[in-house]
């Protein structure tokens, strides 16, 4: 019987939403096959709530608890997950593509000799072999990818995508010993972004701005819109190498991809890079002044109009909204 | 200091792509090939680290013959010595692949205190090699630097996480996947592109670097396309008309998202 092993990131001991999207997906693709549900959680002072795992699906939950892996180093937690594939053994390891899956994906994949499928937005089991679907080319085609490996293939689970749904019972709690493996390069510090700003990776909306937005002192009607939806802020290139805003906001071929469930772009005319970044969120809003920008070719909502003066009213709108 | 870049060679991100006839690749026609975006702040920074520190840089490819224009562009731009792999069809979206010829290379040419490379190879976006050479050269590795600090012996790197940044020290020799935001590379200059003709570019096979690429690509291939699509065609939206009346377009935008859309 087949196993799929997934990495669950937590952070101050809870999981992260991507990491129970991935173990809810492992346990969609396991429960067609007859197949087993494993996790391994990694870090320091996680045990107490490795069982709550059982909850979303996890039989067994490996857990590497010790104080070396309180941070994360790519070779310590690589060394932890290995660990408990050698226990488990699975058919597959799911991790989500969160920067820390990213990282640890190819670390994991080369330490067992075999390939990743990264970064999918579909995953299935096609007979033996793991199938699954991954935008490619920035978003601009698809490609079906599959594990071709003797080994457990690896296969990292686009954020926001997969849906995170609880079921299932105890998982039993089985301790990895202690990793033995050298840890040289490791995160010492972590700074949290100034004002607790939502990142636009992790957000289920997102409102962006681009050149449209006239001056860097504009972002501030971009806030004023996120701000009531509880949305993340969004960039186009352009305004990133003008130095209105963080590249960490932008989204499109050179920033992040995202998939939010909502995103407006302000004021953005839709360069192929942008639209590559955000064509897969599932509803997406343009306000533009000009009805021939590329924008509205993928939009499903949009306002052919003055963003100084869209934005203000449907800011007014969305409020007097909320507090019916 | 000794420096390794690893290029990818890639289609440029204005290309429109098309599916070529085996139905798992792009069709090539058209497509003007670029040194990948995020590679060339990895050049970039080698060439800094070269003009602070002394020392020399190597960039490898592991590409068909196209592969030696954009080791031209690289030896332009300031890199002392160019290694190209000719190769890379058969074992086309195979990370794990093409990891272990870079690595061979790295091997090859080494040793250097410092690998670098992107954070990710536009196109096949899987974000996989760097770590991955990393891990079967035995190195440490950070990915996604946005910061660089070079001490004796040891580095400081950041980069971005959601919701944060990661300060990161490791000991050299390490690799590094260099993100957006680590510096401005420089275009090549009239003169860097003249100096460039007259380096001499040293060629592999995978099997001189004691690869099987057939191997790889066969009984040893890890992951593989089976299949190339363009993504759906989008039905077309609804569109408000803005211009005369916006905070009724505006009203109209929100009642949609609202009640139609179920978005907010």
């Amino acid at each position: 019987m087949g196993c799929i092993l997934t990495f669950v990131e937590q952070r101050g001991g809870v999981p992260r939403k991507a990491s129970l999207e991935a173990l809810s997906q492992a346990r969609r693709v396991a429960q067609g096959a007859g197949w087993s549900v494993c996790a391994v959680l990694v870090g320091y002072g996680v045990k107490d709530k490795a069982a709550d795992l059982g909850a979303w699906g996890a039989q067994t939950v490996y857990v590497a608890d010790e104080e070396r892996l309180a941070l994360f180093s790519a070779e310590g937690y690589a060394a932890a997950i290995v660990a408990a594939a050698e226990v488990c053994p699975p058919s597959a390891i799911f991790m989500a593509a969160t920067i820390t899956g990213k990282d640890l994906s190819g670390r994991v994949a080369a330490r067992l000799g075999t390939g990743c499928l990264a970064d999918v937005v579909a995953v299935s089991l096609a007979g033996e072999k793991i199938q699954a679907v991954r935008p490619v080319y920035s978003g601009k085609a698809l490609a079906t990818v599959e594990g071709w490996s003797s080994k457990p293939v690896v296969v990292t689970l686009r954020p926001n995508v997969f849906a995170a749904e609880a079921g299932g019972g105890v998982a039993q709690v089985v301790d990895l010993p202690p990793v033995e493996a050298k840890i040289r390069s490791k995160v010492i510090e972590v700074k949290a972004a100034e004002g607790g700003e939502l990142d636009v990776a992790e957000a289920d909306i997102i409102v962006s701005g681009g050149r449209g937005l006239k001056a860097a002192e504009n972002f501030a009607l971009i806030r004023s819109l996120a701000q009531p939806l509880g949305a993340a802020v969004g960039a186009s290139r352009a305004v990133v190498d003008a130095g209105w805003i963080a590249h960490k906001h932008q989204v499109g071929q050179t920033g992040k991809v995202v998939s939010p469930s909502l995103y407006i772009a302000c004021g953005i005319s839709g360069a192929i890079q942008h639209l590559a970044g955000m064509s897969s969120s599932k509803v997406i809003v343009a306000i533009n002044k000009d009805p021939e920008a590329p924008i509205f070719k993928v939009a499903d909502y949009g306002v052919i109009g003055d963003l100084f003066q869209v934005i203000p009213p449907m800011v007014e709108e969305i409020k007097r909204l909320k507090q019916e | 200091m000794k420096c390794c870049v690893l290029v990818a060679y890639v289609p440029d991100t204005a290309s429109i792509i098309k599916i070529g006839s085996a139905g798992n690749r792009i069709d090539e026609g058209g497509i003007k090939w670029i040194i990948s975006p995020y590679d060339e702040f990895a050049l970039e920074e080698a060439i800094r680290i070269k003009e602070a520190r002394g020392g020399e840089v190597t960039v490898i490819t592991y590409a068909p013959e196209r592969g030696s224009t954009g080791l031209r562009e690289c030896l332009a731009r300031g890199a002392d010595h160019a290694v190209h792999v000719v190769g890379g069809e058969a074992t086309f979206g195979d990370s794990y692949a093409i990891a272990r010829v870079l690595a061979a290379a790295v091997q090859k040419t080494g040793p250097f205190d410092l690998i670098l490379c992107g954070i990710k190879g536009v196109g096949s976006d899987a974000s996989l090699v760097g770590a991955m050479v990393a891990e079967l050269l035995d190195l440490p590795h950070v990915s996604g630097v946005v910061k660089l600090e070079l001490g004796d012996g040891s580095l400081t790197a950041q980069r971005d996480v959601e919701g944060g940044t990661e300060v990161f020290t490791s000991p050299l020799p390490c690799l590094l996947a260099t993100h957006k935001g680590l510096n401005e590379p420089r275009y090549p200059s009239l003169k860097g592109i003249m100096a460039a003709k007259k380096v001499p570019i040293q060629t592999f096979k995978p099997a001189d670097l004691g690869v099987d690429e057939a191997e790889l690509a066969g009984a040893g291939a890890t992951t593989r396309w089976v299949k190339l699509e363009l993504p759906p065609a989008k039905a077309s939206g609804t569109i408000l008309k803005g211009e005369e009346d916006p905070a009724a377009a505006a009203r109209e935008l929100v009642r949609l998202l609202r009640e139609e859309a179920k978005a907010i």
